[in-house]
């Protein structure tokens, strides 16, 4: 039994004047036990789908299951195996921490004692603030309270949208090594990011862009598949480097990528000099070429332009 | 069971920690019990007025005075001519014109008859109307005084007299607070019952927490109970605080049962709440939640018969307060409270307070979804 299925997901916003497809026949499977990203950029429909499979939502058309119920008749059983943390912070913010928590234990029919196993180890960090009402907490500290009321009825599968979206790099990493220790205990785990760097952290990935998905692979694979040289280049004046490699005739792609720009020729050989007498005769000073590993983002820019 | 006292308690939890809203639930019944009637009255005292006094008899001045003498006239202002006096009007300082022609007394005399003028300024139309009717009431009363005075007290009268007296039952001295408080009283009720769940559930919209319980396998009718009871109590209290508060200003105690009161108050604001549950299905936002009240709110209290009575209007607006809660409401309480009306006598009133419960309430959980 899968964790999760789609089967051709459709979901449209209709207003009158324009109609936007958010989910445009989407399908793929999340096997048991897995911890399996959802990768794109704002606007591509990660929400939609997580709403639909959390059974907030209603598709168009097409399926769902999560593990074997379906999303619109067996709605019951999905609410009582699921833990859920939408996007947006959705806790009672005038309510403290442990108010809280114990009030989604509640709930889910259950107490703080009994599932407290499972979230002793994020807990434990939140236990010096538990009588802090949950709206004064700092950002990385209200997704650990978060992710601990989704937990507290022991899920056999966690649906995260976002969940690392707006915490701070040290809370993030943090946040992905806790999803690691609940993958170990057997949960399954469909989360969702715009931050590539946190996608080889996943099993597997969907990349998803516009509604549809563009790929779905383990990163490794995403990675490999790339199939072409990477350069990272770099000289005095980036702006008009930018331009310049992209006028270059050999250029497939070429794009700005934090201090370098991350450029693909035509010809895939290791033989450069034709770009490095190109710059030359531009007059660049400073310029490196430097040949590197493809990333994730990389590899979505390249599916992007597909 | 332990799940539905568990949103209970956290509803309650929650409104004790707002302590604004926690203080303008107690405080409000308090101020606008206390301010309203007094503010809101309809007997006129001191209009102020003008006299022309074309005539400088003796009657001429003794009808002045019979007017001044009153205690709702004033005379700020004696003017020489009409058009004197409507300047005086047109500047504020009257609403009232008594213009006294030229042999008055003498035609009083002669033919038995005479005319005076009154005009009023009509801006505010309710002054207008009362001060107008005043006024014939003195100017009557002083035509029998001075009948009186010519015909010496005959043996027997010329002509039978039908003489009216009237007494106002259930208010005796025709205190306008007597009437007014039991309205505000239903008034603060409706307030708080239906404002405060239909922003309550928006609330929980707004910040998201909604989708949160309903992932959870939270049923609706604990979710709805746990958001209905919390403010039916409250509503319960602010009544009882009314009841405390009218009885230490204004001495007033029901003359009918308090438990007949509650009991109604209990029907009426579930029907309310439900109605509060049905506007918060519709509003997104707190500030859409809060226009679509005002606008039951006010409709409901103008058309309510809580400051112009019911019997005085079209028609058309009479059938519109057949469809509206308050006004059965503040009926009952007006009924049990100064005529002390048993249950017999507001059974209608009950079933139709009962229909309007289940109707809403029906209404709202249809239209109640957990799924989008």
């Amino acid at each position: 039994m899968n964790a999760v299925e789609l089967k051709n997901i459709v979901k449209k916003y209709t207003t009158k004047k324009s109609s936007v497809t958010a989910v445009d026949n989407v399908s793929f499977t999340v096997e048991e036990g897995e911890l399996f990203g959802l990768i794109g950029p704002d606007g591509a429909g990660k929400t939609s789908v997580f709403r639909i499979l959390t059974t907030l939502l209603l598709a168009d058309e097409g399926s769902a299951t999560v593990l074997g119920n379906d999303v619109v008749t067996d709605y019951k059983i999905i609410r009582k195996i699921t833990g859920y943390m939408p996007g947006r912070f959705s806790l009672y913010q005038d309510l403290t921490v442990e108010e809280n928590l114990e009030f989604f234990a509640t709930v889910f029919e259950t107490t703080i004692q009994e599932n407290y196993d499972l979230v002793a180890d994020i807990y434990k960090q939140l236990e010096p603030f538990k009588t802090r009402r949950a709206g004064k907490l700092s950002g990385g500290m209200k997704q650990k309270l978060a992710l601990c009321c989704a937990l507290i009825h022991k899920p056999k599968i966690l649906f995260l949208d976002e969940p690392t979206t707006g915490v701070d790099p040290v809370s993030r990493k943090e946040f992905w090594e806790m999803l690691k220790r609940l993958k170990a205990q057997g949960i399954s785990i469909l989360v969702s990011t715009p931050y590539m760097d946190e996608a080889k952290l996943c099993d597997r990935i969907a990349l998803m862009q516009n509604g549809k998905i563009l790929e779905i692979d383990s990163p490794q694979n995403i990675v490999n598949q790339f199939g072409t040289n990477l350069y990272a280049v770099h000289a005095d004046n980036m702006y008009n480097l930018l331009n310049d490699l992209r006028a270059f005739p050999q250029t497939t792609s070429c794009f700005a990528f934090g201090e370098n720009h991350h450029l693909t020729l035509k010809e895939s050989n290791d033989d450069i000099r034709e770009l490095e007498n190109y710059l030359d005769t531009k007059g660049y000073l400073k310029r490196t070429i430097i040949k590197i590993e493809p990333g994730i983002e990389d590899c979505f820019m390249q599916l992007m332009k597909k | 069971m332990r799940t539905l006292l568990f949103l209970l308690r956290k509803e309650f939890l929650q409104i004790f920690r707002d302590k604004l809203i926690l203080r303008v639930i107690f405080v409000m019944p308090v101020i606008q019990l206390i301010l309203l009637p007094f503010a809101a009255n309809y007997e006129m005292k001191n209009i102020s007025m003008t006299a022309i006094d074309h005539d400088h008899s003796e009657y001429s001045r003794k009808l002045i005075n019979t007017f001044t003498s009153s205690g709702y006239f004033q005379l700020t202002e004696v003017s020489k001519s009409y058009n004197d006096a409507l300047k005086v009007v047109e500047d504020d300082k009257a609403d009232l014109i008594v213009e006294i022609p030229q042999g008055f007394e003498r035609d009083l005399i002669k033919e038995n008859q005479s005319k005076i003028m009154l005009a009023a300024n009509a801006i505010n139309g309710q002054t207008a109307g009362l001060a107008i009717s005043y006024a014939s009431t003195i100017i009557r009363d002083f035509n029998n005084d001075i009948r009186v005075e010519w015909i010496q007290a005959p043996r027997m009268n010329a002509q039978p007299i039908i003489e009216i007296t009237s007494s106002n039952w259930f208010n005796p001295k025709m205190n306008y607070k007597y009437f007014i408080v039991p309205g505000v009283l239903a008034l603060l009720v409706t307030m708080v019952g239906f404002l405060l769940t239909a922003l309550n559930i928006v609330k929980e919209k707004e910040t998201g927490t909604i989708e949160q319980l309903n992932v959870s396998p939270i049923k609706k009718y604990q979710f709805i109970l746990g958001k209905l009871i919390p403010f039916w109590i409250l509503g319960l209290i602010v009544l009882t605080i009314g009841f405390v508060v009218s009885f230490l200003v204004y001495g007033i105690i029901p003359v009918g049962s308090f438990l007949l009161i509650y009991l109604f108050a209990a029907v009426y604001l579930i029907a309310l709440l439900g109605f509060g549950l049905l506007t918060s299905t519709f509003a997104d936002t707190q500030q859409q939640a809060m226009f679509i009240a005002y606008f039951f709110l006010m409709t409901f209290i103008l058309l309510g018969g809580l400051f112009a009575p019911i019997e005085n209007m079209p028609d058309w607006a009479r059938y519109l307060t057949y469809i509206n809660p308050v006004s059965y409401f503040i009926e009952v309480m007006r009924m049990v409270i100064l005529k002390g009306s048993g249950f017999t006598d507001i059974i209608r009133h009950f079933e139709i307070i009962v229909l309007f419960a289940i109707t809403f309430n029906t209404l709202a959980v249809l239209n109640y979804k957990k799924t989008t």
